[in-house]
């Protein structure tokens, strides 16, 4: 494991009401590490998502990042568009619904091509190069680059969020349920996909599931939240075949759906 | 000009002084923060929104006796909105009026720059309808002010690249935005994008006025004012295979006419003092 | 061809003429005074004073004549006239507490302190022409006795007072602050209520209509009530900074709407009824019904309500219901657009070229 974790939490504390939100959060990720989140519907793990990506301010606790130059950044204590500079550099964000992540008025090259762009790339034959390479490494029909989303089915709309979100070569990437609602063959893809990805480029990954499957497939280490709480932490493969919280036990036998 | 040629019952220029005050504040804070826009506490005129509102309140609040006035409205001033704005102003203000761009200190314009060249004594007040370059984008103005702060300009690239996509071009014709002083995108007003290399380093004065929308803003003399555009795909201005009817120009801005029901047309300068100046230089020379 | 394309001083002088004798329609009939409208038009008259935003029957009935009845003319009339205006003072806040109330109804109790009051309204008539209007018959002499229009002097307890009694509805305090000046200050998102509710007052009474109809049809519901609507005279006071102390200036006539709407659990824990507000000069009761449906509508995120509806969008509400901003953007389309729509021509023309057949040649 390399020296310096790429992003440090301390008791991180975003409370709606008591039992709503997340409360001490604490945990480091280090780089090319992917860390699931899991725990039913209502456990906090989506405000904590927030928190960490900079879209929620946290009540109390602290969250340091490690940017590119090596400088360790406390999130909170940057301005918003310094925030906004890494969400669209170093960051990437993959909503559960990718209407929330795409531009829907848009044709999929706009948007893959909308953060080079909005860094400054101003070279149209560039970008669209660019975006061609990413339609194909997502396993878009490259034909389909002027198409506006609206027009992609829900499993390529997923992969387009990808792409346009991976364009920038983001060092950290935050991901709220990416194959949440998607058909089970899709899903199968979407994932396959993503691991893919996520080794060939050394993503760090912070990804939000309650589906098991998924956390087994992509996380190497896993977080479980229960009414705002972190009940159970540790490597993947210990958390699910040998759970030592009673919360935990039941997520795995099933019992609880999502 | 004295008062005595003031419409009884008005003040000059129709506006109270400290009326004229606060508009001359916020065009201070304009001209010292090119291309942003000030919002100022735009009052009703008896001219509708939409026609002309905000360049009027800015005229008012800056015109003084000795000015003298030029008004245009598609580059001409014998368009109708045009005469009538100026006929309210020989109205309320007694001043000069003038249809040469070189004898005008003030010009309000819709929709056009004149063709001949502004100098430092002169001031463009251009008429204003969406003052907000990212509002076709954004809708709200909570993060339209938000993208400005931040300087979050990258979507109106994705403008220009879906247009080219589309149509191998730029199509964006009028209102072409533009950054001012490397900073704050603009949007210059309806003008063509033919006259948008006319903002740049001008040494006259550029002030902008949205009534509905109440918002000012400025381009001070000699500013640095860039179209956006892509390396592969650079800003250009429209051209014309024909030249002028009257005067035969190839360098100004043309307006079609249409000349008989088959559809049959001819090109006219849009810029009728531009037109007429040329035809008068032809005759000294014949 | 010049004078043939672009429009000139006398032709817009003689439009102005033709404008005028058009309004003044056939010179045989009787000229209709500003008094009889002021008088027999009264219902237009508040309409145009509460948009207009000044309250002076004359002129705004002064406004209808010229405008030929186009209200919406009218307003905007008025509205030109009233920028022009000194402003010497502004008055103490109206109290409708203590309103000479002329009707006064109420569809949340059936009987209540100060009762129900009919009072002059179109409610309950049948909607029948009644053609002794057309042959302008004397309707007068059948006015029966009954009908004098008695005010209630006394002080009548509001609805909604006695709700904030019961601590059943949230209460509305004065926060003491200076109120937000819309006429004067540009709009700023989100807006303070006071400039909310002022930009509701003076909001077109259709587009406020439809917005509130709206709502109750399911496009962010808020389960209203109509508390109580009265409609009266109110005094109006100032307090002059050499005086001191407040002196009486004259009276107004208004009608106010409260609204009581579905109650929510409030951030202390308690289950309130919640409420919406509408305020307008004279008798505009569909107006302020409107009005307090949309400013109910308006209060989504304070009630943390999900924000999916127009209604309940405050920039799309504010931003477009004042009828003197809408109706000079659209009509402004009137305007000549020849140059941009010459770089449009100009645009289509290449692209369309760049697209066929190079041999094929622009006509000119």
């Amino acid at each position: 494991m390399t020296a310096k974790p790429l992003l440090q939490v301390r008791d991180v504390t975003k409370l709606y009401a008591a039992g709503k939100g997340c409360a001490n959060v604490s945990f480091d990720l280090y780089p090319g590490e992917v860390l699931g989140i899991v725990g039913e519907s209502g456990s906090g793990k989506s405000t904590l998502l927030s928190c960490l990506s900079a879209r929620l301010a946290p009540d109390q606790g602290s969250i340091h990042y490690v940017n590119a130059e090596g400088e360790q950044l406390d999130l909170y204590g940057l301005s918003e568009s310094r925030q906004r500079l890494l969400q669209r550099t170093e960051w990437g964000i993959v909503h559960q619904h990718a209407r929330d992540g795409l531009r829907m008025g848009v044709s999929g090259g706009a948007n893959i091509g909308e953060r080079l762009m909005a860094t400054g790339e101003r070279h149209y034959g560039d970008l669209r190069a660019t975006a061609e390479r990413w339609m194909a490494d997502v396993e878009l029909d490259i034909d389909r680059i002027d198409d506006k989303p609206t027009t992609y089915s829900g499993g390529m709309q997923q992969r387009l969020q990808i792409a346009r979100n991976l364009v920038t070569h983001p060092r950290l990437v935050f991901m709220d349920e990416p194959a949440g609602g998607l058909d089970v063959s899709v899903q199968a893809r979407l994932l396959d996909l993503l691991r893919r990805l996520v080794t060939e480029l050394g993503l760090a990954v912070v990804i939000v599931t309650h589906d098991l499957a998924v956390a087994r497939l992509l996380a190497q280490r896993l977080i479980v939240m229960r009414r705002g709480q972190v009940v159970e932490t540790g490597l993947t493969d210990q958390v699910l075949d040998d759970p030592q919280h009673a919360y935990t036990q039941l997520l795995v036998s099933s019992v609880l759906t999502p | 000009m004295s008062a005595d040629n003031i419409r009884a019952g008005y003040n000059f220029a129709y506006l109270d002084e400290q009326t004229k005050r606060m508009i001359r504040r916020a065009l201070l804070k304009a001209v010292a923060i090119p291309g942003y826009q000030v919002p100022f506490g735009g009052r009703e005129m008896p001219m509708p929104y939409g026609w002309g509102t905000g360049g009027m309140q800015v005229t008012a609040a800056i015109i003084g006796a000795d000015d003298c006035l030029k008004v245009i409205d598609q580059g001409a001033d014998d368009t109708t909105n045009a005469v009538s704005i100026r006929a309210f102003f020989r109205d309320l203000t007694g001043v000069a009026t003038t249809e040469r761009t070189e004898e005008a200190s003030l010009i309000q314009t819709r929709h056009r720059i004149p063709e001949k060249a502004l100098k430092e004594d002169q001031i463009l007040v251009y008429q204003v309808p969406i003052p907000e370059p990212l509002r076709f984008i954004e809708p709200s103005e909570v993060e339209t002010r938000k993208m400005h702060e931040l300087e979050d300009y990258g979507v109106m690239h994705i403008k220009l690249y879906e247009d080219i996509a589309q149509f191998g071009h730029i199509a964006t014709s009028y209102a072409y935005p533009v950054r001012v002083n490397g900073r704050y995108v603009m949007d210059p007003s309806p003008i063509p994008k033919f006259d948008n290399p006319k903002m740049h380093q001008s040494p006259a004065l550029q002030l902008f006025g949205a009534g509905r929308e109440k918002r000012i803003y400025a381009i001070p003399p000699y500013t640095d004012v860039r179209s956006l555009d892509f390396e592969d795909h650079p800003f250009e201005v429209q051209r014309w295979e024909a030249s002028c009817a009257i005067c035969g120009s190839r360098d100004s801005f043309l307006d079609e006419v249409i000349m008989d029901d088959k559809g049959g047309h001819e090109f006219i300068c849009s810029d009728t003092d531009y037109c007429r100046t040329r035809m008068a230089e032809q005759g000294e020379i014949a | 061809m010049y004078v043939a394309v672009k429009g000139g001083e006398k032709a817009i002088q003689a439009a102005h003429e033709l404008l005028a004798r058009r309004r003044r329609g056939n010179p045989e009939q009787p000229e209709v005074a500003v008094a009889q409208i002021q008088d027999q038009l009264s219902l237009a008259v508040d309409r145009v004073m509460t948009e207009g935003s000044v309250y002076d029957p004359e002129l705004a009935a002064l406004a209808i004549k010229q405008s030929a009845g186009d209200l919406v003319e009218a307003i905007f009339l008025l509205r030109a006239y009233r920028t022009t205006l000194n402003r010497f003072y502004s008055s103490e806040p109206i109290d409708t507490d203590g309103m000479a109330i002329e009707r006064r109804i109420s569809a949340t109790y059936k009987d209540l302190p100060g009762g129900q009051v009919l009072g002059p309204t179109f409610d309950y008539t049948h909607r029948l022409l009644d053609f002794t209007l057309l042959a302008e018959g004397n309707a007068e002499a059948e006015l029966s006795e009954h009908a004098t229009a008695e005010r209630m002097e006394e002080v009548v307890a509001r609805v909604s007072s006695l709700l904030e009694q019961e601590q059943l509805m949230v209460r509305e305090e004065d926060s003491g602050a200076e109120p937000a000046d819309i006429t004067r200050d540009p709009p700023t998102y989100p807006a303070d209520r006071s400039a909310r509710l002022q930009a509701l007052v003076r909001g077109d009474e259709g587009f406020l209509l439809a917005l509130g109809y709206s709502t109750q049809r399911g496009y962010g519901r808020n389960h209203p009530f109509a508390g109580e609507i009265r409609i009266g005279e109110v005094g109006v006071s100032i307090i002059p900074e050499e005086l001191g102390f407040e002196v009486d200036i004259g009276s107004i006539r208004v009608s106010e709407c409260e609204m009581v709407n579905g109650f929510k659990r409030q951030a202390d824990g308690d289950v309130k009824f919640t409420r919406g507000y509408g305020l307008g000069f004279g008798q505009c009761e569909r107006k302020v019904m409107a009005m307090a449906l949309v400013d109910r509508a308006l209060q989504a995120s304070e009630h943390d309500e999900e924000i999916t509806s127009p209604a309940q969008q405050e920039e799309f509400v504010l931003s477009h219901c004042d009828n003197v901003e809408a109706a000079g953007f659209v009509s402004h389309l009137k305007l000549p657009h020849y140059v941009d729509f010459q770089s449009e021509l100009e645009l289509l023309r290449r692209i369309r070229a760049a697209e066929s057949t190079p041999t094929e040649e622009e006509p000119s």
